[in-house]
């Protein structure tokens, strides 16, 4: 590899990280704000213009706080839980396609940290290692509470695992790729061309269990304050607990990011062929790609304060008596249809 | 010249960290490092160009077999220190004749006979996957049917065995 495309990606790198990280701050400010929109009030406005600085505020609470272990805790898994939860939140992002290509010093340069030969399974892949962080969390805290959330917490993400897992398998039967620059090269065009119209069970089946895997109002079981204090992070305090904050917003950015991904085109800005415009054709992919992502994280946002949390039963219901058979169903639907379109 | 310095590196996590799950007395330090071994592995297979493989093993072996043994292990709630007697002595001579039987036989086949070494059969590289679905349904259509009526008798069993009305 010679030197330039070394520095290529080394700005990628650090572009896509600052980019998820100013992205978890703007999350914390408008989660606080919206929500007091949709309940008649103001929310945080002291710090900055209209509050816009009250999560660099927050951020330097977190970190003058004191850092509590607490006696009885399994104390290095208690310090490196946090650690396995937000090391592959942040890493997931890095296959995920956020432009066109784009041209410059005489080369091209796809818009996308790594172009990963089996790119969807390895978001699939980190994602179930994050269960980790959270089961450790809930063990080592040495708490009732910690460890009922962290294994309700767990038992939550395998289960909608499956559902979101055999959803995705139904995008990869269209495209026949894992990579997801091939699923968005598969919906470019026309409006219609997007996945959501060509399979509105999986989108509808993705979206569910991504609110499940983000352990997110409706299904933030794990956290139900009136039953579990603070589920799995109960004990944790200052920049560690501030830790788990940033991986669950982290979690969220690529979560939407990969809905629009898979679903909505990607960059993809409809009826446009955002390759024979050049640069203008990149800014226009980025922004569309910018625009769609921050739809869905208000959505996020939106639900939180829409719909009261699930039982437990209930949960565990919904993910293994309908979503998976919905899923599986899906799946037999689009490959039939596959086939017999291959035989006529 | 690097990449081989990389197989070392992950080689000698493999190799610690499974010492490390057979030597811990905390059942859930075990597990851990039993994950680590994993990793370490993935690594390997992504050396050997087999991206797939490698994923699967994080995907699968990882993400979904080894939060299930912490599960149990967890619920179970051994103390720290009284895990596991201590008795076993039998047990341990046996075990120390396997590993150096093992040792040897792994290390004969080295020196005799490397070139027969099995060589593997289907090119991991940039297709992996087309490659990996079309063996399967081809070449390995018999033993992948058969390997699936297992996994479908040992899920009735587990349905049997749980529930305790049908």
């Amino acid at each position: 590899m010679d030197l330039l495309g070394f520095i290529i990606i080394l700005v990628k790198v650090l572009v896509v990280f600052a980019a998820t990280m100013l992205t978890v701050l703007v999350m914390i400010y408008l989660e606080r704000r919206v929500s007091a929109f949709m309940q008649g009030r103001l929310g945080p406005n002291r710090v900055g213009p209209q509050g816009l600085l009250q999560p660099i505020a927050d951020g330097i609470k977190f970190m003058m706080k004191e850092d509590i272990v607490p006696a009885g805790a399994d104390k290095p898994i208690f310090i490196l839980a946090p650690a396995i939860l937000l090391i592959p939140a942040l890493m997931t992002f890095a296959v995920i396609p956020f432009g066109s290509d784009i041209t410059l010093f005489g080369r091209q340069i796809p818009l996308q940290v790594a172009d990963v030969n089996v790119g969807i399974l390895y978001v699939l892949a980190l994602t179930s290692i994050g269960v980790y962080g959270i089961v450790l969390a809930g063990w080592s805290s040495n708490s009732k509470y910690s460890l009922l959330g962290g294994l309700r917490s767990s038992a939550q993400l395998i289960s909608y695992e499956l559902a979101m897992g055999l959803a995705v398998v139904s995008i990869i039967l269209l495209s026949g790729s894992l990579k997801l620059n091939d699923i968005v090269a598969d919906q470019q065009g026309y409006l219609f061309s997007w996945n959501v119209f060509k399979q509105p069970l999986a989108f509808i089946i993705f979206l569910v269990a991504v609110y499940a895997e983000t352990n997110r109002l409706p299904f933030d079981l794990s956290e139900a304050e009136q039953e579990l204090v603070g589920g799995y992070h109960t004990e944790y305090s200052s920049i560690k607990f501030a830790m788990f904050f940033m991986a669950e917003y982290a979690n969220m950015i690529t979560a939407a990011a990969l809905t629009v991904t898979l679903f909505f085109g990607g960059w993809d800005f409809p009826l446009v062929d955002e390759s024979s415009l050049g640069i203008l054709g990149t800014v226009l992919s980025v922004c569309s790609f910018i625009l769609k992502m921050g739809f869905f994280l208000f959505l996020f946002i939106w639900v939180r304060w829409t719909f009261p949390r699930f039982r437990y039963d209930q949960l565990m219901k919904l993910g293994w008596k309908v979503m998976l058979p919905l899923a599986l169903f899906n799946i037999f639907i689009t490959a039939g249809y596959l086939t017999v379109r291959a035989l006529v | 010249m690097p990449l081989s310095l990389l197989f070392y590196f992950a080689a000698l996590i493999a190799v610690g960290s499974a010492i490390l799950v057979v030597l811990n007395r905390n059942a859930v330090y075990s597990a851990i490092f039993l994950v680590l071994c994993f990793f370490s592995l993935a690594m390997i297979y992504l050396l050997l160009e087999a991206y797939f493989l490698a994923v699967l093993e994080i995907f699968i072996y990882a993400g979904a077999i080894m939060v299930l043994f912490l599960f149990v292990v967890m619920l179970l709630n051994l103390g720290r220190e009284k895990a596991l007697p201590h008795f076993m002595k039998f047990q341990r001579a046996l075990s120390l004749m396997l590993v150096i039987l093992f040792f040897f036989g792994v290390s004969l086949i080295m020196v005799v006979g490397s070139g027969e070494l099995h060589q593997p059969t289907i090119k991991f590289s940039s297709g992996s996957v087309y490659a990996l679905g079309e063996a399967l349904f081809t070449k390995f259509l018999l033993p992948f049917e058969v390997a699936s009526l297992l996994l479908l008798v040992a899920l009735i069993g587990t349905v049997y065995l749980a529930k305790r009305k049908i």
